[in-house]
């Protein structure tokens, strides 16, 4: 089971209000990790890759253990931290203003 | 007696504005997406209560909402736009060959006959079609195809296919309109397209008479002249009788030509209204002073409708899709700014009020006439 943290955007489109967890086939790789997410919520797909591409959207990270894991391929497997479920997947949107 | 529902879509989320045939009181309801931005809201004509709502954000995308109560509740439908085969390209800004990517929905068109059939104008410019209540989109991709999209080029705000408007006598007949490429016609609901260009003259380009590359903003029909039709392009204001064959400028004396609304009122053909905008660079109305313009002469002779507007340091803009007009006897015409004013007239333009005056920027408007 790995747990993964939504920015809040997607947590109301979700609709939960806390961070979800999922089980994923060992060793979880980013890809799987969003595979399982977007299956048990429909309504994120798109949201966080393209749907055709499967390309990370350009203002979306993916953070876990203090480490930046975007420009990672999405098959390298999770921290092991993450695979144990002890620290979450971050999804986290950019800093945006004005 | 009948009621309305306005649908405004803004910046930072949807707003549901209610009244009775009065139309003094309002309800308003929302944020609904709080935070996203919603590009477009509309009813279907054939079930009031089916709404559908384009909803995006820059970090997330694109997002398709989907109502069956009038917008007390909503499920998010497909979101997957899927350009038909190899998308190809179109011409970027500085002229080179830009591969075409969906980025979002500008316009939600749902059939006048079946509430599960709706069309959807996206940029990069294509025109999908969904006949499961947006449960999967296809893309009437011989728009694309039809041979002139590799020298589309998009306007200032994108290149997004905004305007979407189906003959209501002859629903095969459909008019499309692409900033900055132009309008076009299907008679075989969407499996082929036909620039419809003649006429019009746009100095930005560099054959200003070309079959296409003109920033048309907005089109409208009346719906029981469905070969007439009134646009307002980038600079002039245009009227076809020939279901597009042919424009003829009928800017007259309106004080500037640029802007980007356009409607027609409901129960007078050759009653229309626009909302004059200084310049390209300068989003908003001359002289600080907000007026609707109507002719009640299909266009050339207009008039200046100020009664409740602000006629002193207003310079708020009102973008292609934040107009709407009821269809009550006396018929209502709204519009929205990008100040987060909400305009109503209940008599036909004669005098104005706001519903509310300071959501965020609007960017859409519909109303729904309920009975």
């Amino acid at each position: 089971m790995i747990r993964v943290v939504l920015p809040a955007h997607l947590r109301t489109l979700a609709r939960v209000t806390d961070e979800v967890t999922l089980e994923v086939d060992a060793p979880p790789t980013l890809r799987s990790a969003l595979d399982a997410l977007e299956a048990a919520y429909p309504m994120l797909r798109g949201t966080i890759r393209d749907q055709v591409t499967q390309q990370r959207r350009p203002f979306v990270r993916f953070f876990a253990c203090e480490e930046d894991l975007s420009h990672d391929s999405p098959d390298t497997p999770l921290p092991a931290a993450v695979a144990a479920g002890t620290e979450p997947l971050l999804v986290v949107g950019a800093i945006a203003g004005g | 007696m009948s009621n309305v529902r306005v649908l405004v879509g803004t910046r930072k989320g949807a707003f549901i504005l209610t009244s009775d045939g009065k139309r003094k009181n309002w309800d308003v309801s929302g944020p609904h997406f709080g935070g996203w931005e919603i590009y477009h809201m509309k009813g279907s004509t054939a079930d009031p209560n089916r709404l559908y709502a384009s909803q995006s954000t820059g970090w997330h995308g694109q997002v398709l909402q989907r109502s069956n109560d009038g917008g007390k509740s909503w499920e998010p439908v497909s979101n997957k736009f899927a350009y038909d085969g190899v998308p190809g390209t179109h011409q970027w800004y500085d002229g080179t060959p830009h591969p075409w990517e969906f980025k979002r929905v500008w316009h939600l068109e749902p059939s006048a006959t079946d509430p599960d059939m709706v069309y959807a104008g996206v940029e990069d410019a294509a025109l999908f079609q969904s006949t499961d209540g947006g449960q999967n989109w296809n893309e009437l991709s011989g728009l694309r195809g039809h041979g002139s999209g590799p020298s589309w080029q998009p306007g200032a705000g994108g290149m997004c296919l905004h305007t979407i408007v189906v003959d209501p006598s002859d629903p095969q007949r459909i008019f499309i309109a692409i900033s900055a490429a132009g309008v076009f016609r299907s008679t075989d609901a969407g499996k082929t397209w036909k620039p419809i260009n003649q006429g019009l003259r746009s100095q930005y380009i560099p054959n200003p008479e070309a079959e296409v590359g003109h920033c048309v903003h907005r089109i409208a029909m009346h719906h029981s002249r469905p070969d007439v039709l009134f646009m307002q392009k980038h600079w002039d204001v245009m009227r076809t009788d020939n279901s597009g064959d042919s424009w003829q400028e009928i800017s007259g004396n309106l004080p500037t030509d640029f802007g980007f609304v356009i409607d027609v009122h409901a129960h007078e053909p050759e009653t229309i209204y626009v909302v004059p905008i200084k310049s390209d660079s300068e989003h908003y109305p001359p002289d600080g002073q907000l007026r609707v313009y109507r002719s009640r002469t299909g266009g050339n002779d207009w008039e200046p409708l100020t009664n409740g507007l602000p006629q002193s340091n207003c310079f708020v803009n009102v973008l292609r899709d934040a107009m709407a007009i009821d269809l009550l006897d006396s018929c209502g015409v709204y519009f929205g700014t990008t100040g987060g004013q909400v305009y109503a007239s209940a008599d036909a333009g004669d005098t104005w009020n706001a519903i509310v005056r300071d959501l965020p920027p609007v960017l859409s408007v519909e109303v729904q006439t309920l009975t």
